[in-house]
């Protein structure tokens, strides 16, 4: 109570009126009638943005997916033609499976990396504030424009960059390695640089909720240190590994900007082909692909959900 | 578990490795911004000059940049209000059980994982199909919102987990009304995490390009600016901008964490003064 503003105190002190004695039973029943309806009113807004921005757009997508694409607009139909057209080509094949290979790959590192940060953040740092600090540390990048993190790279990884520059230095490489910038590889690190952070914070959020006292019992019975990764900390950490894994397959499997930017141009992805038949102004055949990306993006969330139970997380 | 040994030191020597591979790029950059007049875009430095930042402010080198950063401002702070505002309302909303509510969660989260060049689409399409012209005020604020309103939905489930329900009832026991438990005994308490749903509301939006990237119409913001930059400049005045724009992100970062630690320490100091 001694927390609270001192008009707290004096407003408390006014409202001497005990509830329910003489408020008339009229008012009374108003009254409950608000506190029922509130939590909708409340809910409202979210529901209006929600609705407005997100599931109406989605409805919208999967509309003009089978509308008719005429040259110079698009007129409501009800053709297959769209989904006839992506699956009539091999294009889409070939683009899903490299799209596949970076969500892969970068899911890999990722979690090998996300493990490991939000392990020691949660087992090896000693004081609580430290915990925060580096955490933070680990956490505003997330704040920063992703774009200029992708143009970072550009001075590391160049033809004459800081890496050619070293290893040439050191004598490893006699001429610049020229896979470095504009290459898968290049899409790959970046995408590992920019969302690792997905992995680190759901991670480390359930380790934090694991109970310490189940770790004592363990190395109590005998169990070395690996023992008590595998055998606790994972098994606890999945829920965390899930959810973390959900926000790299489709922050990668949605890409366009970073395959675009780091590959210059000669690598593929789902996000990038969409992108580019809004640029040529094919929006029906855009739709279609996109209702198979989100379809794709949907069966693989699924799959995951049904190997690890996030529900307590959540 | 063991916090000595070789294996503690080789587990925080990777922790700092992480943490130069996170910001190591982002400080290359940053010192290449400072490149002589004569300087690339790669080392070696030609000398020190502010040269390059100087260029940023010549009108002709960048398209809009002035009024870029204006759109994105005014779009950022218009997003973190609404986004504070709705997520505070939509936490009270989620304390009471009421019809609709776990589908309501549900599609809250799918605005996380449904990929954002739907989102882009969608809304371009939608706007589009209406007849309206989208304009970052209207198309790419709705966008930005079903960003930045999952992580404030979600930040406030995780205050409203951890509230002492005691402290209300205390409240009301005393005679508060809703409204004045609301204003006297919650809002105060949760203020810090309402600052940090607005930090995120306000960050997420200043920097999100590609749920912007259909939805911002003719007029660009600044996310999407740099990128066209980065097609044709090929000098280090990418690099003053990108620098100028992450320490604008730092600086606000960082002032709103100091404003938060303040607010905790005022509020500490009360409860041992009182």
């Amino acid at each position: 109570m001694s927390s609270l503003p001192p008009d707290v105190t004096a407003s408390v002190a006014t409202a001497v009126a005990p509830s329910g004695a003489a408020v008339p039973a009229e008012a009374r029943q108003r009254g409950r009638a608000l506190a029922a309806a509130m939590p909708y009113l409340q809910a409202l807004p979210l529901w209006l943005v929600m609705g407005i921005f997100l599931l109406v757009p989605i409805a919208t997508i999967v509309i003009v997916s089978f509308w008719d694409d005429q040259e110079t607009a698009f007129v409501p139909a009800f053709l297959w033609d769209n989904y006839r057209d992506v699956f009539g080509t091999s294009v889409t094949l070939t683009t899903y499976l490299s799209t596949l290979r970076y969500a892969v790959i970068v899911w890999v590192f990722t979690l090998g990396i996300g493990f490991t940060v939000a392990y020691v953040l949660a087992f090896h740092i000693r004081s609580t504030l430290w915990q925060m600090v580096l955490f933070q540390v680990c956490a505003v990048p997330f704040l920063t424009s992703n774009v200029i993190r992708m143009i970072s790279w550009i001075p590391f990884l160049g033809r004459n960059g800081l890496l050619n520059q070293t290893l040439a230095d050191l004598h490893i490489v006699d001429h610049p390695l020229e896979f470095l910038l504009f290459s898968p590889f290049a899409v790959c690190l970046t995408f590992v640089h920019l969302y690792s952070l997905f992995m680190v914070v759901p991670i480390f959020n359930t380790m934090m909720r694991i109970d310490r006292s189940l770790i004592e019992a363990a190395v109590d019975a005998g169990a070395k240190p690996l023992g008590v990764l595998r055998h606790v900390v994972i098994p606890l950490s999945l829920p965390g590994i899930a959810i973390g894994s959900i926000f790299i397959v489709t922050l990668v499997m949605g890409d366009f900007v970073t395959v675009q930017m780091m590959s210059g141009g000669q690598s593929a992805s789902v996000g990038l082909l969409i992108k580019n038949e809004i640029s040529l102004l094919q929006y029906p055949e855009a739709a279609a692909h996109a209702v198979i990306l989100l379809l794709t993006v949907l069966m693989m969330i699924w799959a995951m959900l049904r190997v690890v139970d996030i529900r307590k997380e959540l | 578990m063991e916090k000595t040994g070789p294996r503690h030191w080789l587990l925080l020597a990777f922790f700092a490795l992480f943490v130069v591979f996170l910001y190591g790029p982002t400080l290359t950059i940053f010192i290449l911004s400072f490149q002589g007049p004569d300087g690339g875009l790669t080392f070696p430095m030609r000398g020190v000059s502010l040269y390059w930042f100087e260029d940023l402010f010549q009108p002709q080198m960048v398209g809009d940049f002035g009024g870029a950063l204006q759109r994105s401002l005014a779009l950022a702070l218009i997003v973190m209000g609404l986004t504070v505002l709705i997520s505070l309302c939509a936490g009270l909303a989620f304390r009471n059980r009421f019809l609709g509510a776990t589908l309501l969660f549900y599609i809250t989260i799918a605005g996380l994982i449904v990929p954002s060049i739907l989102i882009s689409l969608g809304i371009g399409l939608m706007f589009n199909v209406v007849g309206l012209p989208p304009a970052w005020w209207s198309s790419a604020l709705g966008a930005h919102l079903t960003w930045t309103l999952p992580f404030g939905v979600l930040i406030m489930f995780a205050v409203f987990n951890r509230f002492n329900r005691a402290l209300e009832e205390a409240a009301r026991d005393l005679g508060a009304s809703p409204w004045q438990t609301l204003r006297y005994v919650v809002l105060p308490l949760i203020a810090p995490s309402l600052v940090g749903v607005g930090l995120f509301g306000f960050s997420l939006s200043y920097d999100e390009f590609s749920r912007t990237i259909m939805a911002a119409g003719s007029d660009n913001t600044l996310p999407l600016e740099i990128y066209a930059m980065t097609t044709n400049v090929t000098s280090p005045t990418l690099y003053a901008l990108g620098s100028l724009t992450t320490l604008f992100s730092f600086a606000v970062v960082i002032t709103v964490t100091l404003t938060v630690l303040a607010m905790r320490r005022r509020r500490r100091v009360a409860r041992v003064d009182a």
